[in-house]
């Protein structure tokens, strides 16, 4: 019998993959001082804001250990959870679409857009379609879409990429946004300031009129309810709700991770996820919807399920709990890698810890296998999961599979020689004692500072992104020898 | 095979590859309920104080003065005033200058040219400040509630309840009767940037 490894994200759609290793785009981010300067104040400011309200619930700690067993033990039973979701929905109004991958996903959505005989849609913004690279097949089809969260709005506004799950647009600040709506938005007031306020009622203005006249809506969904076929969005500035009422039709796009069995088990997420995300007590707009209401909201609703390489992920005993994820984005806000590169350098819509733990499992460790190493293992992020993902230990196994996997390969990598070297020399007394003394000279190096900015080749692929320390005047046995003349 | 059918069976897989690893049991230790009960004044203060936080004006109300609230907190409102079709008798007040328009399926551009919906509510969380509305007579359509920049929501004190465990099944309650096809789930919460008034009835 083979075992099921799964089925990962395919290839050439989507946006799981960078261009570049994460040390080689961080290494850009890392030379941008705005960008630092953006990322910090920003990611300080939620940090507060999350710290502060989580403080006001004396039963945070029994929250999140519910909200981890809700979601192991949705995954234990996730195929009949999806059936029970899809008649639910199935009767009442809704249709329900299964994609296995991004492609597939892709292709529905863009005929049940065509079949409706409109050109432009209205989006929510959304994790998935993001992920899917849906916008960019939709304009392949001639279909233009509109984004109209605020911070999503600026990002496809100027042309760039989101870089954080929750606030896409983290990494520029308000004089950056004032320039791309003075460039981009038609009819803008040319006397814009950087106010926040008057940049937000621009991007009202700007989308206003699209919600009225759009007939065609986009969404993902934070959740779904199996046992009463109801969605949910929760969202902050109204927009979310805009487009999930006034258009004609609406199409939800959702990973087959997002379904909760019961509505009771919404009174554990709905604690945790504003508090985690936004810092808010609840955020302040909730919507939900169970398939359609006659009268009342848009009249045709359809669903689609996404794989797209979660059953790759739950095909792993420990690798599944990253599925557990509800996209607060507080692990990326308290992460000292993430406050430093931004997102960009994951490569992934995924970004900070949990998209170092989920965009390799999505894709495949060897299509991101510089991200299992972008994370200090400090922990801050276990601390902070409002569903105790325990992310440094996912990390921890992401990369020994990377090495299993290279290992497996014909020619070994530099780092496998290094390793078997190391293992060599520390295998023997006497090979270890002479190896010590070899290594005092480094200390020719960094004499002035007491930290090696840049050992000489090999090892400069070390120091290319961490300082050595100095090796000391004397080793550990010398001093030994010395303080206790040889006593054992 | 169907894309359906493939999706089930790489679960089913998955699962059986990770070892069937057991659902377990959910511990429901959190706070379920908070220490007052529904209505409590220290409920209706700590949901003043929410809502106030939230920017929204809050008008207290007699069970007999809920037009009297909607008036004050409707006079600067000078366009029309949208209302569902359900609104409870004696919650329109009489000498309100601005015309009153029912909804009867009000097309968004229609919405777009009222000034305010008046409408009741489903339930209220004070812990959070956040106020449920679930398509209701007396809310109507999320449409409504939606377009116009005031909305005046008045919030019976019996409807106010402390916890989000606590409130959760109240904004439920329609979604669960199958027997009609208009009894859905929805809510919102307070409004943040827009400005909202709240009457509340005692």
């Amino acid at each position: 019998m083979t075992t099921f490894l799964g089925v990962p994200a395919p290839r050439g759609v989507g946006h799981l993959r960078g261009e570049h290793s994460f040390p080689d785009a961080a290494r850009g981010a890392l030379a941008d001082s705005q960008l630092r300067r953006n990322l910090g104040h920003a990611t300080h400011t939620i940090r507060g804001k999350r710290a502060s309200v989580v403080g006001e619930l004396d039963d945070w700690e029994q929250l999140r250990l519910a909200g981890s067993a809700l979601k192991a033990a949705t995954m234990a039973r996730l195929d009949e959870h999806l059936e029970r979701l899809e008649r639910e929905v199935t009767a009442r109004g809704g249709t329900v679409h299964w994609a296995r991958d991004a492609n597939e996903a892709n292709a529905i959505v863009t005929r049940l857009v065509q079949e409706t005989g409109e050109t432009e849609v209205v989006k929510v913004k959304s994790m998935a379609t993001q992920e899917i690279g849906l916008n960019e097949a939709l304009e392949t089809a001639g279909i233009e879409a509109h984004e109209t969260d605020l911070a999503e709005l600026i990002v496809q506004l100027g042309g760039d990429l989101p870089s954080h799950i929750l606030v896409p647009a983290i990494h520029r600040n308000r004089a950056e946004i004032r320039e791309i709506f003075l460039r981009e938005m038609p009819g803008v007031d040319p006397e814009l300031t950087a106010e926040p306020r008057r940049l937000a009622m621009a991007a009202r203005a700007h989308l206003r009129e699209r919600f009225l006249r759009a007939k065609v809506a986009i969404s993902g969904a934070n959740f779904a309810v199996a046992d009463t076929g109801t969605l949910l969005v929760v969202e902050s500035e109204g927009n979310g709700r805009m487009c999930l009422t006034l258009p004609e039709t609406l199409i939800t796009v959702m990973g087959i991770e997002k379904v909760v069995p019961t509505w009771q088990d919404l009174e554990v997420f709905l604690q945790l996820l504003p508090r985690s995300s936004t810092g808010e007590r609840m955020n302040p707009y909730t919507s939900a919807w169970t398939g359609v209401t006659p009268g009342d909201g848009p009249q045709t609703f359809h669903l689609v399920l996404l794989d797209n390489g979660r059953t790759a992920a739950l095909a792993d005993e420990l690798g599944r709990s990253a599925l557990h994820c509800i996209k607060c984005s507080a692990c990326l806000n308290v992460c000292p890698v993430y406050e430093r590169t931004g997102g960009h350098a994951y490569g992934s819509v995924y970004p900070g810890p949990i998209g170092a733990v989920l965009s390799p499992q999505l894709t495949g460790v060897e299509d991101n296998a510089s991200l299992p190493y972008a994370s200090t293992l400090c922990g801050a992020c276990f601390d902070a999961c409002p569903v105790r993902i325990d992310i440094p230990s996912l990390l921890v196994k992401l990369r020994a599979r990377h090495v299993d996997e290279q290992r497996a390969r014909t020619v070994p990598s530099a780092e496998a020689i290094a390793m078997a070297a190391a293992s060599w020399v520390m295998s023997s007394p006497a090979r270890f004692a002479a190896a010590e003394k070899v290594s005092r000279a480094g200390r020719l190096l960094g004499r002035r500072t007491g930290g090696i900015a840049a050992l000489p080749p090999p090892l400069s692929a070390w120091t290319a992104s961490r300082d050595a320390p100095r090796p000391p005047a004397e080793t550990f046995r010398e001093w030994w020898a010395r303080e206790r003349g040889g006593a054992s | 095979m169907t894309a359906r059918e493939e999706v089930l069976g790489r679960i089913r897989a998955a699962n059986a590859a990770a070892g069937h690893p057991p659902p377990p049991d959910v511990p429901r230790d959190y706070h379920r309920t908070g220490s007052h009960p529904a209505g409590a004044p220290e409920l209706l203060a700590l949901l003043r104080d929410r809502l106030v936080d939230y920017k929204a004006t809050v008008l207290d109300a007699a069970a007999d003065g809920v037009a009297e609230a909607v008036q004050i907190a409707l006079t600067e409102v000078t366009g029309p005033v949208v209302v569902p079709p359900g609104l409870p008798a004696g919650w329109w007040p009489d000498g309100l200058a601005a015309t009153r328009v029912t909804d009867d399926g009000l097309s968004p551009a229609d919405l777009d040219a009222t000034a305010a919906v008046l409408t009741g509510c489903a339930a209220a969380c004070a812990v959070t400040g956040t106020i449920a509305l679930d398509g209701s007579p007396d809310q109507g359509r999320r449409a409504i509630t939606l377009v116009p920049d005031v909305h005046v929501c008045v919030v019976r004190a019996e409807q106010v309840v402390e916890t989000v465990p606590e409130s959760s099944p109240r904004w439920i309650r329609r979604a669960r009767s199958r027997s009609s096809a208009d009894r859905r789930p929805r809510a919102t919460s307070s409004w943040s940037g827009w400005r909202a008034c709240t009457a509340r009835a005692r």
